[in-house]
């Protein structure tokens, strides 16, 4: 049994080492899976978030692909920008993409993500979810889960549950949504490959486990990642054309085993545990019940 | 054979623009500059202009996108006013420090509350610390051809720096005047196709742009853009004299001066008062007052050689403008134009403040200035109103 | 060298191995490969943060000790346990 060989990812080098991601950082395993299946003609956008600074300080960089920093708001309105000027020169085999952080996708980037979908730019936006502003030091986003511990929930937790910013882009009506998690490597290349073959706007949304920021041992972001997606708290699936599919249907596993891995879920009470549990269950069957019906977005 | 038509600084703006040969065009619409995006529309749309128009859903977003295109290799485009330029004010001084030659048409408006749609140089004062180079016109000929000569001065090697064109809000943006349309094979000729020299995605180069600078490395970039936005002010001649032998037309260079070499008295303003300043110049001297005027073309980069040149030996200078900077001690031109001759002259200069929120200023309003002015002999303050309808 | 022997002075830099230093600095736990143990399935090449496991032409895995955090993914992903870390020696 290979890796390599049976998810057929090249060992070619795109995030370079010695850049400054803290130890076991789920974005940097993601950026480079994500780089290593779009491959070469990839250009980067990427917004103020951990990647901005991780990348490391001028005058080098850790990324081996074209990259353009961009103001925090704007990923969505730059991706355009480079989208048609690509177009303008004719050039096709270029990916232009946007890699970007929950801040900068649900909260301060939404506005230029919506209108770039609205308007069906052809580019793949991809937000790397690590559920608040870890990158300013771990401040609740739209995307915190509800009941953690943030710098700004530091004592009552966060009190809404995150935006659901996968089906806010169904509603758009692109031709790709999908939600993966590092966990799952095989579903998560597929629907990278995917994504690479389909023209228009195609978001797809990555777990990101953050051993600071969640409070967990550095040497557990996969096993989180898995165990996110076999409780039901981060469901595997995606919208392709408006229609539902959740990929990966794990037998669900109780909540607590996802959660006691992580010290932002310490102060947790069991009554929030379970509120928390039971609409981890709500939203997971009613993307099942989007999918038995066949509803088309 | 160049074609004339009646048209208004808008439509100028957006006809500069097509013989610019602009690529992409993120615009967001904003009175009074809406008809610039509408015009644009329609010659993209009817395929008079190959581009692609990038129907933003905020200025914001306007401008990021005219970076991701400049970046993207290609000529960008994009038009705003008032609180439009507030709003984008974050990328207008992303894309100077970005050194992405973008081209921009600024109506100049004022700024709310209350709402107000009349002009006012607020909004571009606003940016002027930005690194865009900034030009202000005084009509719609004037329009049409900065827009086209704009490009040619930023993506200058030497320069690399983005461009905005001010003209004033519905006294150029909607006011119809004969322009006279270059041919674009001439236009092509004096400005050729987009080759960026600065940054460039580009699969086969690997570069990453406006990553993590500590202190020091920082101050070096902030002083690349000074040294280069500088060097304008040389291009900008050279230019202008090219585009005077290809089109026959010169608008002032960095300052426009009219009847300043035996002039006692010098009006010095910006956009259409500079043409007022003009009429009133006459006025005055058929009273026996030597006067002249100088307007103010490009404000960014400051004319200095230029401007000390002009303006010593003077009796007094007297500077009109529809600016304030509130809490300050007078508009951005006084005040700076002051700052650039401590030390170098004695001459008395007056900043006189009008025309906020569109209040019409005429000649009439400009002699009386003067002549003011010189009854006071000294500036009573350090600025002062004018037709204000209190005290 | 001098301003004036720059055309511009823009913030563009260039891919570099090692853009911040040698990360292997940061090791507190260092990871170490039982190649009899192994079976060369590259779980924990693809799960290493800081690309610093390369695999040889035959798929052994080798830690990149420059550049390895020591964050302990490796170890834990291994479906063998052929990974363990070891403190690191201080000073």
């Amino acid at each position: 049994m290979s890796v390599v060989r049976n998810l057929g990812l090249t060992k070619e080098k795109f995030l370079l080492p010695g850049h400054s991601a803290c130890h076991g950082c789920g974005l940097a395993i993601n950026l480079k899976i994500v780089l290593k299946v779009l491959g070469k003609r990839t250009l980067l956008v990427i917004p103020a978030c951990c990647s901005s600074v991780i990348q490391g300080p001028y005058p080098k960089v850790a990324f081996n692909v074209p990259t353009m920093n961009i103001a925090f708001a704007s990923t969505g309105a730059a991706l355009s920008g480079v989208s048609r000027a690509l177009k303008m020169r004719g050039i096709e085999d270029v990916f232009v993409v946007g890699w970007a952080g929950d801040g900068g996708t649900v909260d301060i980037g939404i506005q230029a993500l919506s209108g770039a979908a609205e308007r069906g730019e052809n580019i793949l936006y991809i937000c790397y979810d690590n559920q608040a502003y870890m990158n300013t030091g771990i401040q609740r986003s739209g995307s915190t889960p509800y009941g953690a511990w943030t710098t700004t929930t530091p004592i009552v937790g966060k009190k809404q549950f995150p935006k659901d910013l996968p089906l806010i882009m169904a509603a758009h009506r692109i031709p790709y949504v999908a939600t993966a998690s590092l966990g799952y490597l095989a579903d998560m290349i597929r629907k990278l490959r995917k994504a690479k073959e389909i023209r228009g706007p195609r978001y797809i949304h990555l777990f990101s486990p953050c051993p600071v920021g969640w409070r967990h041992d550095s040497a557990h972001t996969v096993r989180i990642a898995k165990l996110a997606v076999e409780t039901w708290a981060w469901p595997l699936y995606e919208v392709e054309n408006g229609k539902v599919k959740v990929t990966v249907k794990p037998k669900r596993k109780p909540l607590k085993e996802y959660i006691s891995l992580q010290g932002r879920f310490k102060r947790l009470t069991d009554d929030e545990i379970k509120r928390m549990e039971e609409e981890v269950i709500r939203r997971y069957e009613i993307l099942l019940k989007m999918e038995e019906s066949g509803i088309e977005f | 054979m160049a074609k004339w038509e009646m048209m208004t600084g808008n439509k100028a703006a957006a006809v500069g623009a097509k013989l610019a040969r602009v690529q992409v065009i993120p615009a967001y619409p904003i009175t009074p500059q809406t008809t610039i995006v509408e015009y644009l529309s329609k010659f993209v749309e009817q395929g008079e202009l190959k581009a692609e128009f990038i129907r933003v859903e905020s200025e914001h977003s306007a401008m990021a996108a005219c970076i991701g295109a400049a970046a993207g290799g290609v000529r960008a485009f994009t038009a705003t006013s008032s609180h439009g330029l507030l709003l984008m004010a974050e990328m207008v001084f992303w894309a100077a420090g970005a050194r992405l030659p973008i081209g921009m048409a600024v109506v100049n408006r004022a700024l709310a509350p209350p709402w107000n749609i009349h002009v006012e140089h607020t909004d571009s004062h606003s940016q002027r610390d930005s690194g865009f180079i900034q030009f202000y016109a005084k009509d719609n000929q004037e329009v049409l051809d900065t827009i086209i000569l704009m490009y040619k001065v930023a993506e200058d090697e030497r320069v690399l720096l983005p461009a905005m064109v001010c003209l004033d809000g519905f006294i150029l943006s909607h006011t119809y005047m004969p322009v006279e349309i270059p041919d674009q094979e001439d236009v092509d000729a004096f400005l050729p196709p987009y080759e960026p020299k600065g940054f460039l995605l580009d699969p086969d180069k690997p570069l990453t742009y406006g990553s993590l600078a500590l202190p020091d490395h920082y101050m070096e970039m902030r002083y690349d853009i000074q040294r280069s936005i500088e060097a304008a002010r040389d291009l900008i001649l050279k230019y202008s004299k090219e585009y005077k032998e290809i089109f026959g037309r010169d608008h002032g260079g960095l300052l426009e001066t009219y009847k300043v070499e035996d002039a006692d008295y010098l009006l010095i303003s910006m956009g259409t008062l500079g043409e007022e300043a003009k009429v009133a110049a006459d006025t005055l001297r058929k009273d026996g007052i030597k006067a002249g005027a100088v307007r103010v073309r490009v404000f960014r980069p400051f004319p200095t050689k230029t401007f000390v040149n002009t303006v010593s030996d003077k009796n007094a200078l007297i500077v009109v403008e529809r600016h304030l900077s509130l809490g300050g001690i007078g508009g951005a031109l006084g005040t700076e134009l002051k700052a650039l001759l401590y030390g170098k002259t004695d001459v008395p200069i007056f900043d006189y403040v009008t025309g906020l929120g569109g209040r019409d200023t005429t000649y009439l309003d400009l002699a009386k200035i003067v002549k003011h002015s010189i009854k006071t002999g000294k500036p009573e303050d350090n600025y002062m109103w004018y037709n204000l309808k209190i005290g | 060298m001098k301003m004036t022997d720059f055309l511009h002075i823009m913030p563009v830099s260039k891919p570099s191995v090692g853009a911040v230093g040698k990360t292997g600095a940061w090791r507190v736990f260092k990871p170490v490969i039982d190649h009899e143990k192994c079976t060369r399935c590259g779980l924990c090449w693809i799960y290493c943060p800081d690309e610093s496991i390369e695999l040889e032409d035959d798929d052994t895995p080798r830690i990149n000790y420059d550049f390895c955090k020591g964050c302990g993914i490796c170890s834990d992903v291994c479906p063998v346990k052929a990974i363990r870390m070891e403190a690191e020696e201080i000073g």
